[in-house]
């Protein structure tokens, strides 16, 4: 096999062009004033070689000159920050038609999960010409998702969701990285990323062994958990209606008010006394070490899903319920034991 | 370029060669001394900035960790800080009118009261100790057996009449508040054991007479550095025992 | 000691005592004050980790010659980049020219007889060998896979090997460094030579003061961040443990609150000594004295204000890396006004080109390139791409190797008669500078071109259309090796068998040449008094400064 020497990368996403165009300007700044440089100091080391009968011509130097070569660069600088700036906005805003995905890092490997409940391994298939976004969260330590093709990369953290899009435009097979060094295997914790045309994809997906939508599982995993027994969307519930919650501001007992977004909801279930929603008494255990990041990811993909049920926003919730201390022992218990038979909920999803 | 030029000056013993006269060497090694105090400022500084980003974070845990601290004893400690800061400004007074005796006297009572604070702390550490609130696997702040004095979920509930259940989310998390306390007032205690070992070596050089109106430097920056830890505890004091507990 | 009527003699002679032979024994060397037998105790000690560093480089470069990697597993392999990086950086570069030109130097410069604290400089010198100690253990006992930056959680809870052990070393060298800086401040401020005011220091000195007051402020920095480190692995006490509600971007703060400062303390004492280079073999006063020695204390005062440019993938808001990009492209202003002064000062100049003039003209190429790739980092958009690939590397030795050792072994052939008081051989200097050069670049160049074709870093094993590139690098890696080797050997050899060099064999200016070479103990006969401006040049009379054959 011939050895290859390719000396730029495929462009496959729609960003890819604008990040290249970004590159090539800079190549050219850079090469332009690094010749500059080094020609100007070739052409004084031999012009102004050291011969017998010259002296050296002392100047001190000129203020306007060094306002020249102060503000010229500070010019092109300052343009060139602009440039990046606009395109780094653009790469850290995902339009809001993105197909949703999920990826989870670990040691050594990447997890991805579409909504239908499709999961991969090391292997992410997506559309051409359809923006897509992918909430990242680490299982242990930081991993950054990096796809040289499409010129994307992120970090992915433990304890919290970051977030990637891109659109790609070229249908074949890219080189998925872990770009941040993350332990012994740092290297082989390589996939790749497919991209298809769009009725292959959604031919792919169908063939794809799902057992339920991720938003499916994730209702039975909340009625496993017993979350049903205070989440309920009466006025009687314990804990706030979560129906239309998502991506909604909420008023917390301290006066803040928060999106209830991804971060949100995952504290939430993690860390339930972090933030308790006004009108609402701090009860719910905490589920860390029982909810794993796979399981996290569907419990928000069923949460999610809430938003498209009719349902009160919890907001213009008008009268809470209070719960008197007493009750607190008698309301775990009662929800332990929802841990094992878990109640039908009252309403069936449509 | 240049013309030679030889400086005189009358010779003290301890002007090193390096100077041209006990002024420059003064001057020189005060200066020094603020330098290094400001490398000082740097190191407590980051632990401070990361306190408060955890503060803010975690302000019920902290304000939970910050209770269970016995404020009268951190007071009294302060008192004693305090009084050391005087009794060192003392010594460095005597120094520089080179009165031995009180010099050797003031040095011994700063010395006293360092171990004093040093005594205090580690009581107070041993408190900590049975109360299971060193960080780390044995760290139980929720009254597990064998923990129950410092039970701080126990205490939210009758304080906050807040649910159990959030009480010991708190209570967890409290463990943050107090790898902070650990952290900063062990670097802090660290600061003070180095400081009485200058302190010893202070004592020693006084005896033997080595100071004078012309030469007291090691006094003034032993004197500096004492001062240095004491601010410094001025500023953890509040931010570890007081500003947290405001109900 | 005018220089106004001197004649190169035809026989120079050594000076009968000098700072070298003042005393024998090993005492009088592991107990001296003398800023001088400092400094050629430090120049050992970093010469030690500069090739230790460097094997574990060779090591790496052999292992990515093939795509699968030729030597070892990936667990050794991290070992490798981590250990090179740990010890090039806090051993090596940090120290390398503050602890060894500088310690030799500013005494000299600002005309004194030592620096301001002799005992703290040795104390300096003695931490420095135990935190050697501490590294030495870690790499003997087993390593460690941590990289050079530490990232937790990695760090903090999943790897087994010697962490605390490197990281205690690391706190300790920060010290070393730390003394070094206040030492330099003190005497930059209270120890100048009659007439020696701010606007005649020699830019060199304000390079060096500027690197100290980074060192002072933001080394104690480090040693916090690696403490909590040590005490989170130790105790598991949660400030950087997100399983314990701590925040492992945090550590990424402050490691880089230290960690970007640090790379200014590795760059600008090299720009000290181009400075002092390029003004000497062009006879000429420097090209705006006041923008080179301001931009000095710019890049310090900036560089504090850029560190989060580590991090604009990791999470942090878009807002705060707007503001930290911005930063980062205002801190590239000051070095390209160095650049451009450097080169000015070369117009109309009389050039002719010793080896540290070769060093100097390669490092203002290497370092331009090296500097205007920054660029690509500090651009938001396109360092989403770049960060954390081969692009990262190739910049950062651009800058690193291209420029702060370029300088350094300019500074050291430049300097080399003052220290030993004999010239080291012209020729085999100037073939070890074009090999040094030719053998960086393709070591380098290719990576800069891998790093955008997407090759991350720390990749033990890498997909195989990298391999071409990676060849090529490991190539000039293997020619860069000789050009480091050939000036150990010849300056050894030198000591002994190179000619006499005289007090002044440059015919430079500057008070440290006015003193015999090697200096003696006390550095000068007399205090000077300084008159002129520094790089008073152009003074001499016809057929005083030799032609370069």
């Amino acid at each position: 096999m011939q050895p290859k020497l390719p000396l730029f990368p495929q462009q496959a996403s729609t960003v890819a062009g604008q990040v290249d165009a970004l590159y090539l300007f800079l190549v050219l700044i850079t090469t332009f004033f690094s010749l500059l440089i080094a020609l100007l100091i070739l052409f004084f080391a031999i012009k102004y070689k050291r011969t017998p009968g010259r002296k050296a011509e002392q100047i001190h130097g000129s203020t306007l000159l060094e306002i020249i070569w102060t503000v010229i660069p500070l010019g092109i600088s300052m343009f060139i920050f602009a440039w990046a700036a606009i395109i780094y906005f653009h790469q850290r805003r995902p339009p809001s038609n993105a197909l949703e995905l999920y990826g989870v890092g670990k040691q050594w490997m990447w997890k991805f999960q579409y909504s239908g409940g499709q999961r991969e391994i090391n292997s992410l298939h997506v559309p051409m010409g359809r923006p897509v976004k992918i909430s990242m969260i680490s299982q242990d330590v930081i991993h950054s998702f990096f796809v040289p093709a499409f010129r994307v990369k992120y970090d992915v953290l433990p304890n919290r969701y970051n977030t990637v899009w891109f659109e790609a435009t070229q249908p074949g097979t890219y080189h998925l990285f872990c770009s941040q060094y993350c332990g012994t295997k740092h290297s082989a914790m390589i996939g790749e990323v497919v991209v298809m045309k769009p009725e292959d994809f959604e031919a792919w997906l169908a063939s794809g062994k799902a057992e339920g939508s991720m938003a499916a599982n994730g209702e039975k995993y909340f009625q496993e958990l017993g979350c049903i027994t205070c989440h309920r969307p009466d006025s009687g519930a314990r804990g706030p209606n979560l129906q239309g919650l998502y991506g909604r501001p909420v008023r917390l007992s301290d006066g803040r008010t928060v999106i209830a977004d991804d971060n949100y909801v995952r504290e939430s279930i993690l860390d339930p006394a972090a933030k308790i929603v006004s009108g609402f008494q701090p009860i719910m255990p905490t589920f860390k070490g029982i909810v794993n990041e796979d399981g996290m990811l569907q419990l928000i993909a069923y949460i999610k899903s809430l938003n498209e049920q009719p349902g009160q926003p919890l907001n213009n919730r008008t009268s809470p319920t209070m719960i008197r201390d007493t009750e607190v022992p008698n309301i775990q218990q009662e929800m332990k034991e929802n841990g094992e038979t878990s109640k039908p909920r009252p309403e069936k999803k449509p | 370029m240049s013309h030679s030029q030889t400086t005189t000056t009358e010779h003290h013993p301890a002007l090193a060669h390096q100077f041209d006269s006990m002024e420059q060497q003064r001057e020189a090694s005060n200066f020094g001394m603020w330098c290094f105090l400001l490398t000082e400022i740097m190191m407590f500084g980051g632990l401070f900035t990361a306190y408060l980003i955890y503060r803010l974070k975690y302000y019920e845990a902290f304000v939970a960790g910050s209770t269970s601290i016995s404020v009268s004893w951190g007071f009294a400690n302060t008192l004693v800080l305090i009084a050391s800061s005087l009794t060192m400004a003392m010594a460095v007074w005597s120094a520089q009118r080179g009165i031995r005796r009180f010099q050797v006297l003031f040095i011994a009572l700063t010395m006293l009261l360092g171990a004093t604070f040093l005594g205090v702390k580690a009581k107070e550490y041993y408190d900590k100790y049975e109360e299971c609130h060193i960080p780390g696997a044995s760290f139980d702040a929720e009254g597990g057996t064998g923990c129950e004095k410092g039970n701080i979920a126990q205490e939210l509930v009758e304080r906050e009449k807040i649910p159990l259940e959030a009480a010991r989310q708190i209570a967890r998390q409290s463990q943050i508040f107090f790898s902070f306390y650990f952290a900063m007032t062990g670097l802090h205690a660290l600061h003070m054991i180095l400081g009485m070992g200058l302190m010893t070596w202070l004592l020693w050089r006084a005896r033997r007479d080595d100071f004078s109106p012309q030469y007291y430097s090691p006094v003034e920056y032993g004197g500096l550095y004492w001062h240095f830890v004491d601010i410094v505890w001025i500023y953890l004091f509040p931010l570890l025992y007081l500003i947290s507990r405001h109900r | 000691m005018s220089t106004s009527t001197i004649q190169t003699p035809p026989q120079l002679e050594m000076p009968k005592k000098h700072y070298l032979n003042d005393n024998y024994g090993i005492r009088s060397w592991l107990l001296t004050k003398d800023h001088k037998r400092i400094a050629v105790l430090y120049l050992i000690s970093i010469t030690f980790f500069f090739f230790i560093g460097g094997i574990f480089a060779a090591l790496i470069r052999l292992h990515l010659l093939v795509p699968e990697g030729a030597l070892f597993q990936a667990d050794v392999y991290n070992k490798m980049f981590s250990m090179h990086g740990v010890n090039m950086v806090f051993f090596f570069l940090v120290p390398s020219i503050p602890a060894t030109l500088g310690n030799f130097l500013v005494p000299l410069m600002v005309g004194a007889k030592d620096l301001a604290l002799p005992k703290i400089n040795l104390a300096s010198w003695y931490i420095f060998a135990i935190a050697a100690c501490f590294s030495v253990a870690a790499m003997v006992l087993g390593g460690v896979d941590t990289g050079w930056t530490f990232y937790t959680p990695l760090s903090s809870g999943y790897l087994k090997t010697n962490v605390v052990t490197m990281a205690v070393g690391i706190i300790i060298a920060g010290f070393a460094s730390i003394f070094t800086g206040l030492n330099f401040i003190v005497t930059v401020h209270r120890m100048r030579a009659p007439g020696l005011t701010w606007g005649r220091l020699p830019l060199f000195i304000w390079a060096n003061y500027a690197t100290s007051l980074i060192m002072v402020l933001a080394t104690p920095v480090l040693a916090i961040t690696l403490i909590l480190l040590a005490l989170e692995r130790g105790f598991h006490i949660g400030i950087f443990d997100p399983k314990l509600g701590g925040d492992p971007v945090l550590f990424q703060h402050m490691f880089w609150f230290y960690s970007h400062p640090a790379v200014y303390i590795m760059i600008l004492p090299g720009m000290g000594v181009i400075s002092e280079i390029v003004t000497c073999f062009s006879r000429k006063r420097v090209f705006g004295y006041s923008f080179v020695a301001f931009s000095s204390i710019a890049i310090a005062v900036f560089g504090f204000l850029v560190w989060a440019h580590h991090m604009f993938v990791a999470g942090i808001s878009t807002y705060s890396a707007l503001v930290f990009s911005l930063m980062s492209f205002a801190v590239a202003i000051p070095s390209a006004v160095k650049v451009f002064n450097w080169t000015a000062t070369m117009y109309k100049g009389s050039v002719s080109f010793n080896t540290p003039m070769l060093y100097a003209i390669g490092f203002i190429g290497l370092f331009t390139i090296g500097g205007l790739t920054g660029l690509f980092l500090a651009a938001l958009g396109l360092d989403i791409h770049v960060h954390d690939t081969y692009f990262v590397i190739a910049h950062f030795h651009y800058v690193m190797v291209g420029g702060m050792v370029m300088a350094y072994l300019g500074g050291l052939h430049f300097w080399w008669p003052k220290l030993t008081g004999r010239m080291y051989p012209e020729g085999w200097a100037k073939l070890a500078a074009l090999i040094t050069f030719i053998g960086f670049n393709l070591t380098f160049f290719p990576q800069f071109i891998l790093g955008y074709l997407g090759m991350p870093r720390r990749y033990a094993a890498y997909p195989p259309e990298y391999q071409v590139l990676n060849v090529l690098s490991t190539a000039g890696a293997s020619i860069l090796a000789v050009g480091f080797i050939l000036p150990l050997i010849y300056l050894l050899w030198s000591m002994r068998y190179g000619e006499i060099a005289g007090p002044n064999p440059w015919q430079a200016k500057g008070l440290e040449w006015e003193t015999s070479s090697p200096p003696p103990t006390h550095n000068f006969e007399h205090t000077p008094v300084v008159t002129e401006e520094p790089y008073h040049y152009g003074e001499e009379q016809e057929g005083e400064v030799p032609v370069v054959p």
